[in-house]
């Protein structure tokens, strides 16, 4: 049965990689290398780009003409990109601090209605996301749904305009990238022995600490995951600042929309994406180096 | 009274919890159902809106219903999302379980680091730029295949999100019982059949969820890379803003609601029926 | 089995649509629910070609798509302002629209248009015009000004909604303060970026989908609108009102192009003519509630229809046609619009 597989472990490892390397390789990194180098040329005015290199993207990000046509300083975007930071900050930590307490009742069911509960948790994502954004708006706008009796019961007088405050976006990301956070924690809790909680309760460990000592650092690997699949997605997100925050702020998901729709300028857009793929980027190096650091002294101590 | 004293008082009027439980989890847990759910009801309850806002009730009404059983293209969207959506699961699962078998157990080699950088690319561009760069690449190398098109491009997104949770299953986990199954002379095929993809199944489960849910939602690359005949769910829906969207959405994400809540039932069903049959 | 493989062959001939060449098809790229499925069904059952309808959410979304390359559409239905973009990249091509038997029936106002001045490109689907929309029960003003809309009194504070998008609030602005459209002088355009950051103190949200729900909800009282949007926001029995304010309005006119990689272009070319019928015309306007520019179309309308105030404006209006911006213009206004929104 096996007799096609190769014999050697770097035989098998590659074997095993060449469907992602096929896919990535051809279908994401070649078109990616190929916007890498729009963002070094000049934007063609009516979208695409005209074949002469230019740095103009890369300074656009920081400086800016102003009408004397001196270039100055323009911290308008690096705002964006922070603000953007800062929210997927927060919607990272929402979805984490709801959803791990989720992901652990669900470990702690019987093995059979486990997976029910992961398809609880996912059935509500086969609707589409503008629509479930707009039933937020139901529930939290004008005269919606948790307005109306707490009017007519006189609990309040007018209405709470929860709409279109930062509290209504961070409801509706966290709302929309829940299941991201959820299920990969699932997975790997999942294999969780509570024989090793049991044996931690013995040696004195108090609740408190058989969650930190003993839980979390198992399935730390769920929550990296989690963490990144909400965090990266999350920069991107539009739908949620929009419609619940009512765009007032521009996000970098918007900004380099904006570039590739109405500005047409195509470089500008790369070179912004770029920046992006390369914090993300340093971000993760700096973190795996860290944590080979200390998986290292732990090793040693 | 001293506080020891009165943390021991409490502790006697309370149940003891085994470990490993906590106290509030339950509870907790279903405000996060809720919360889950509370759109969805307001979603159904509004696809019986007699008039045409999405968001301001005009009384009881089916039309919407009606109306979207009329209507040929919304379902010809609805089964291009569902083709899509299922095809690239399928592809993108498999190809992420064996990609992060070898990453999570292939010990340390050179490329490593690459191999994973690679996989979670799709991750990291923001989306438009991923369809256009997309877009510009089919179009340079002539690729032209209608809903094909979009079917690759969404089996290459919908990668990382089926292989962070599989690997996230696979840290850690030790390899005693695979080691056991070789011992016993268990073929290579045989051991990964019987003992690896049984172990991993739960983020196999979860890596196909998220991949499917991700294909079901995806507008802007779908937008940009699909050919003609390939309008799905999501592009149909963000091209109604010109009139403005109806309640005929509703409808029709009331209906796939059910249609998936019917799926997980009869596999509930099955998997049960299959359970008692094998216990002995 | 001989069933299996013709099912087999239909399924490769699905995912290879894009690739076939039959001589009766025609592929349609528009906004969804633009185009009525019983105009389509009436033109497949007189012509015998197989129409495929597919949407997109935006002009920029459709130039994008075929600055990149996109092929296998044969008619796609732009804005005025983008037509001459089109033109000048090559993406559209030449079809002769002026020689095709019902090009007599296109209404004298609307042949030979600036954007298309031999009328060799595009043929007419809808026009409308964008202002703005209030709830007459809340708001007190009679939308007589675009005064009321960017320099809202105290009673609009966070109930305004204006679009999501520049380019139709910029041009309402330049209409506003009397400034050319595509202005490339930086000092007027401060002008406007000034305004509009003013005008941001009223605003509850920018939004281009939700304007009648907004209205009809009381979350704001005054909205960018689309004629026929609110026409269709007013049906549903809110009090909606669609302002035309003296100073004019944007007016927009969306027309049929065939793009240079278009397959079916003799196809195109009879659709086209077919909805220079003003028998076949009516039926889209009825169906749209926007504005048609053909002759004779009316004597087809339903009585709601010829008297709607939102299809049928004062004879005194002013309807500007925003023309095709310069780069430098553009990039104005780009910059204006980031910096509102910052």
């Amino acid at each position: 049965m096996s007799d096609w597989l190769p014999k050697s472990a770097a035989g098998k490892r590659w074997l095993g990689l060449a469907p992602s390397y096929f896919v990535i390789g051809i279908f994401m990194l070649v078109p990616m290398i190929i916007m890498g180098v729009f963002s070094f040329l000049e934007p063609n005015p009516y979208g695409g780009v005209k074949p002469v290199g230019s740095f103009a993207a890369y300074v656009k990000i920081f400086f800016e003409y102003d009408l004397e046509d001196q270039l100055v300083f323009n911290p308008g975007y690096i705002n964006i990109i922070f603000r953007s930071f800062q929210l997927s900050f927060g919607a990272t930590l929402l979805c984490l601090v709801f959803g791990f307490p989720v992901a652990y009742y669900i470990t702690l069911q019987p093995e059979n209605r486990r997976n029910f509960y992961i398809y609880l948790v996912t059935i509500p994502f086969w609707t589409n996301l503008l629509i479930r954004t707009f039933a937020w708006i139901i529930i939290l706008g004008r005269g919606g749904v948790i307005e109306t009796p707490l009017l007519a019961t006189g609990i309040i007088e007018k209405s709470l305009r929860m709409m279109y405050t930062d509290g209504a976006i961070a409801i509706g990301l966290t709302y929309s990238y829940l299941p991201l956070m959820v299920l990969p924690i699932y997975a790997s809790l999942e294999k969780l022995d509570f024989r090793l909680l049991e044996a931690a309760s013995d040696l004195y460990a108090n609740r408190f600490e058989v969650m930190t000592k003993v839980v979390i650092p198992l399935c730390k690997p769920g929550i990296i995951a989690g963490c990144l699949l909400v965090f990266i997605p999350c920069l991107g997100a539009f739908i949620a600042p929009n419609l619940l925050g009512g765009g007032k702020k521009l996000m970098l998901g918007s900004l380099v929309q904006f570039q590739f729709a109405s500005a047409r300028n195509w470089p500008f857009g790369a070179a912004l994406s770029m920046l992006l793929l390369s914090a993300v980027v340093i971000v993760l190096i700096f973190y795996a180096r860290a944590a080979k650091n200390r998986a290292a002294m732990e090793g040693s101590a | 009274m001293s506080d020891q004293m009165h943390q021991a008082a409490a502790n006697k009027g309370k149940k003891m919890l085994p470990v490993g439980h906590y106290r509030g989890l339950g509870a907790w847990t279903i405000v996060f159902f809720i919360f889950l759910y509370l759109p969805i009801v307001v979603l159904v309850f509004y696809s019986f809106n007699a008039n045409r806002m999405v968001m301001n009730w005009g009384g009881f009404g089916i039309d919407w219903y009606l109306k979207a059983f009329q209507n040929d293209d919304i379902q010809k969207a609805v089964w291009n999302s569902l083709i899509v959506a299922t095809a690239a699961t399928i592809f993108s699962t498999a190809i992420a379980t064996i990609g992060a078998l070898v990453l999570a157990r292939g010990g340390n080699f050179r490329g490593k680091t690459v191999s994973l950088g690679l996989i979670t690319l799709p991750l990291m561009v923001p989306e438009i730029v991923t369809a256009v760069a997309v877009l510009i690449f089919f179009s340079a190398i002539g690729m032209n295949w209608g809903l094909g098109n979009v079917i690759i491009a969404h089996i290459t997104f919908c990668i990382p999100f089926a292989f962070m949770p599989i690997r996230a299953r696979l840290e850690g986990m030790d390899t005693s019982m695979e080691q056991a199954a070789r011992d016993l002379y268990a073929s290579e095929w045989e051991t990964f059949r019987y003992v690896t993809v049984p172990l991993l199944m739960p983020g196999i489960v979860a890596g196909a969820m998220l991949a499917f849910v991700i294909s079901m939602d995806d507008f802007i690359i779908t937008l940009m890379v699909g050919g003609a005949g390939s309008t799905t769910l999501p592009v149909y829906i963000y091209s109604m803003i010109r009139r403005g969207l109806t309640p005929e959405i509703n409808a029709v994400c009331t209906v796939l609601l059910f249609v998936s809540i019917a799926i997980v039932t009869a596999y509930w069903v099955v998997s049960k029926k299959s359970q008692t049959d094998t216990v002995h | 089995m001989k069933h299996l493989l013709t099912t087999l062959a239909a399924a490769a001939a699905m995912l290879t649509l894009g690739a076939a060449n039959a001589d009766g098809e025609l592929f349609i790229y528009n906004w969804t629910e633009y185009t009525p499925p019983e105009l389509i069904a009436k033109f497949e059952k007189e012509s015998g070609i197989k129409v495929s309808v597919d949407t997109y959410d935006s002009n920029e979304t459709l130039l994008a798509k075929l600055q990149a390359g996109a092929t296998g559409y044969d008619i796609v239905v732009p804005s005025q302002n983008f037509v001459p973009i089109m033109i000048n990249e090559g993406l559209i091509q030449k079809v002769g629209v002026h020689k095709l038997p019902n090009f007599k029936n296109l209404a004298e106002r609307w042949a030979y248009p600036e954007w298309d001045p031999k009328q060799e490109y595009s043929g007419p689907w809808q026009w409308g015009t964008t202002s703005f929309s209030f709830n007459s029960e809340l708001y007190s003003g009679k939308g007589s000004s675009l005064k009321e809309f960017f320099e809202p009194s105290d009673e609009v504070m966070g109930r305004l909604s204006v679009f999501q998008t520049p380019d139709e609030v910029v041009s309402l602005a330049n209409i506003y303060l009397g400034i050319p459209f595509c202005s490339e002088d930086a000092k007027q355009m401060k002008k406007i970026q000034d305004m509009l950051v003013k005008q941001k103190e009223f605003v509850v949200a920018y939004n281009s989908e939700t304007m009648s729900d907004l209205l009809a909800s009381g979350e704001a009282m005054m909205t960018n609108h689309w004629s026929g949007y609110s026409r269709l926001g007013r049906l549903t029995g809110a009090p909606i009102v669609y302002a035309y304010p003296k100073e004019g309005v944007v007016g927009w006119y969306d027309s049929m192009v065939v793009p240079t990689s278009a397959k079916n272009v003799e196809n195109a070319k009879k659709f086209m003519n077919f909805m220079m019928d003003p028998v076949n015309m009516a039926m889209l306007t009825e169906n749209q509630g926007y504005g048609d520019a053909v002759k004779g179309t009316a004597a087809y309308y339903s009585d709601e229809l010829k008297t709607a105030p939102e299809i049928n404006p004062p004879s005194d209006l002013k309807v500007f046609f925003a023309p095709t911006c310069s780069p430098r213009a553009q990039s104005l206004i780009d910059k204006v619009w980031t910096k509102v929104m910052q």
